[in-house]
C-alpha cells in the first residue's frame, strides 16, 4: 500500500476554507514546516487550528495567523505569540460534566472533556516509509501520535521517506494505518526558539 | 533575604534520592543546578522526556531537543522519550514524586494560581493544570510579595485558580513554610530575615511555634 504523494503542495490540495485541522508539535519542535509552508502559499481562510501552541510571530502557525488564515486557535499555551487577541485560550470547567471517581479509596472530582475532532491532521516525523509508518525523534514526538490518530485525513511530512521493509517493525511509534499521505518534506529550518547553552571549562 | 539562586538552592534540598521530578519554568528550573551530589534523581519534561540533562555545550545545540519552555537540552544516561499522552499519563497516575513550579498566588488552604490575570493577554496554563491536579507533592517557588508589596501568600486566591488544595510547601525570599490545614506553618527564615517581617509579608493565616530557625544554605 503505497502513500507516498510528491510534495505538500498535493499533501495539502483537499484543504478547503472553514475546515478544521489539528497540528503536530510542542513549541516549534516537531511542527510541520511543509505542510504550513504551503498553507500559507495556497491562502485557504478561516481555518480552526488545533495545536498545543500557536508558533511564533514569524514562524509555524504564527505565519498562518499573520496572513488571518485562523479563525480559531485551540491551544494548551499561546504565550509565545504577540499575535494573539487576549481572550483567546480555555475556559476551563465552566459548563462541562463533572464527574466522581475512586482515586486510591478517595472520591476525587473529574472533568469530563470532548475528543477533537479534525478535518485533517498534519504530523511531522523524523523517518517515515511509503505504508505511512512513522517514526519520531527526541522531543520532536510530543503531540504528533495522537494528532496522527485524531485526524479523519492525515498528511505526515517526513525528513527521511524510506521503502516499506526498511523500518524495523519494533521501532515504529505511529503504525501506518493512521497515515494517508506521505511525503519526504524539504528545507527543513528547525528552528529554536529558545537557545540555551552552558560554557565549556 | 534570598535571590532566586538561593530559593532555588534551597528547594534542591527537599528532593530525595530516586525521585522522579518534574521541574515548572523559571525558578524551579535553577533547581537542577543544585542537586546534591551523588544523589541519583531523573528529571521529567512534560513534553516528552524522562532524564534530561543541563543545557548543552555551545553548538551542541540540537533543535529536536527541547524541555517544556522551549529551551535547548540534553539528556543523560538512561533517558526515555514518549508522546504527551504518555507524558500525562505518567503525570496524572501519580508516577512523578515531586513537582516544583512557579505561582502567581498561594492559599493558606493550598490553593494554587499561576496562569491567568484578568484582563491581561490569557497564554494558556500548558501542561500546570495536569500537574497540579494530580502531583503526590508540590513545592512552589515563588516571590513572598509582588511588584506593588502586596502578599501573594493569601487567606484566598484573588486570580483564577489553577488547582485547589494541592500546594504542600512553599519556598520564599523570605521563609519557607508548610501547608497545613491550620494555614501557613512558618518552618524557616532566610538568612538575615526576621519573623517579624515574614508576618507583614503574609496575608494569610500563619502559625508561628517556637523559635524559627533561620534557613541553612551551601
Amino acid at each position: 500500500m503505497n502513500k507516498t504523494i510528491a510534495n505538500a503542495e498535493e499533501a495539502i490540495k483537499g484543504i478547503q476554507d472553514n475546515m478544521t485541522l489539528m497540528l503536530g508539535g510542542f513549541g516549534l519542535c516537531g511542527i510541520p514546516e511543509n505542510c504550513i509552508a504551503a498553507l500559507v502559499k495556497k491562502g485557504v481562510k478561516g481555518l480552526t487550528c488545533i495545536a498545543n501552541n500557536a508558533g511564533v510571530d514569524d514562524f509555524g502557525i504564527g505565519l498562518m495567523l499573520h496572513k488571518h488564515q485562523v479563525k480559531k486557535m485551540i491551544s494548551s499555551y499561546v504565550g509565545e505569540n504577540a499575535e494573539l487577541p487576549a481572550g483567546v485560550g480555555t475556559e476551563v470547567a465552566i459548563g462541562k460534566e463533572v464527574r466522581k471517581f475512586m482515586v486510591d479509596g478517595v472520591e476525587k472530582e473529574f472533568l469530563m472533556e470532548y475528543a477533537f475532532d479534525a478535518d485533517f491532521a498534519l504530523v511531522k516525523a523524523w523517518k517515515g516509509d511509503t505504508q505511512g509508518n512513522l517514526i519520531f525523534r527526541g522531543t520532536a514526538r510530543n503531540f504528533n501520535p495522537m494528532m496522527a490518530m485524531a485526524g479523519k485525513t492525515t498528511i505526515a511530512e517526513v525528513e527521511e521517506l524510506v521503502p516499506a521493509g526498511e523500518l524495523d517493525p519494533d521501532h515504529i511509534h505511529v503504525p501506518g494505518i493512521y497515515v494517508h499521505h506521505i511525503f519526504q518534506g524539504v528545507n527543513y529550518e528547525k528552528r529554536i526558539e529558545q537557545r540555551t547553552v552552558r560554557k565549556r571549562n | 533575604m534570598l535571590d532566586k539562586v538561593g530559593i532555588a538552592k534551597r528547594i534542591a534540598k527537599e528532593i530525595k534520592n530516586g525521585y522522579y521530578v518534574n521541574l515548572g519554568i523559571g525558578i524551579p528550573t535553577l533547581v537542577a543546578n543544585y542537586i546534591p551530589e551523588g544523589m541519583s534523581i531523573v528529571l521529567q519534561s512534560e513534553n516528552g522526556l524522562l532524564g534530561m540533562g543541563p543545557f548543552p555545550f555551545e553548538g551542541e545545540e540540537n533543535p529536536d531537543l527541547i524541555n517544556a519552555g522551549k529551551q535547548t537540552i540534553t539528556i543523560v544516561p538512561g533517558s526515555a522519550f514518549f508522546d504527551s499522552a504518555m507524558s500525562f499519563g505518567m503525570i496524572r497516575s501519580r508516577k512523578v514524586d515531586l513537582t516544583i513550579l512557579g505561582a502567581m498566588e498561594v492559599s493558606d488552604t493550598g490553593d494554587i494560581a499561576n496562569w491567568k490575570i484578568p484582563g491581561k493577554m490569557v497564554k494558556g496554563m500548558g501542561g500546570a493544570m495536569d500537574l497540579v491536579a494530580s502531583a503526590k507533592n508540590i513545592i512552589v517557588a515563588m516571590q513572598h510579595v509582588n511588584k506593588a508589596g502586596e502578599s501573594k501568600l493569601l487567606s484566598k486566591c484573588e486570580l483564577p485558580l489553577t488547582g485547589v488544595g494541592c500546594v504542600k510547601k512553599i519556598v520564599t525570599e523570605l521563609a519557607v513554610l508548610d501547608i497545613t490545614p491550620q494555614g501557613f506553618r512558618l518552618l524557616e527564615r532566610a538568612p538575615g530575615v526576621s519573623v517579624e517581617e515574614i508576618k507583614n509579608a503574609t496575608q494569610g493565616r500563619l502559625i508561628i511555634e517556637g523559635d524559627i530557625p533561620e534557613m541553612v544554605i551551601d
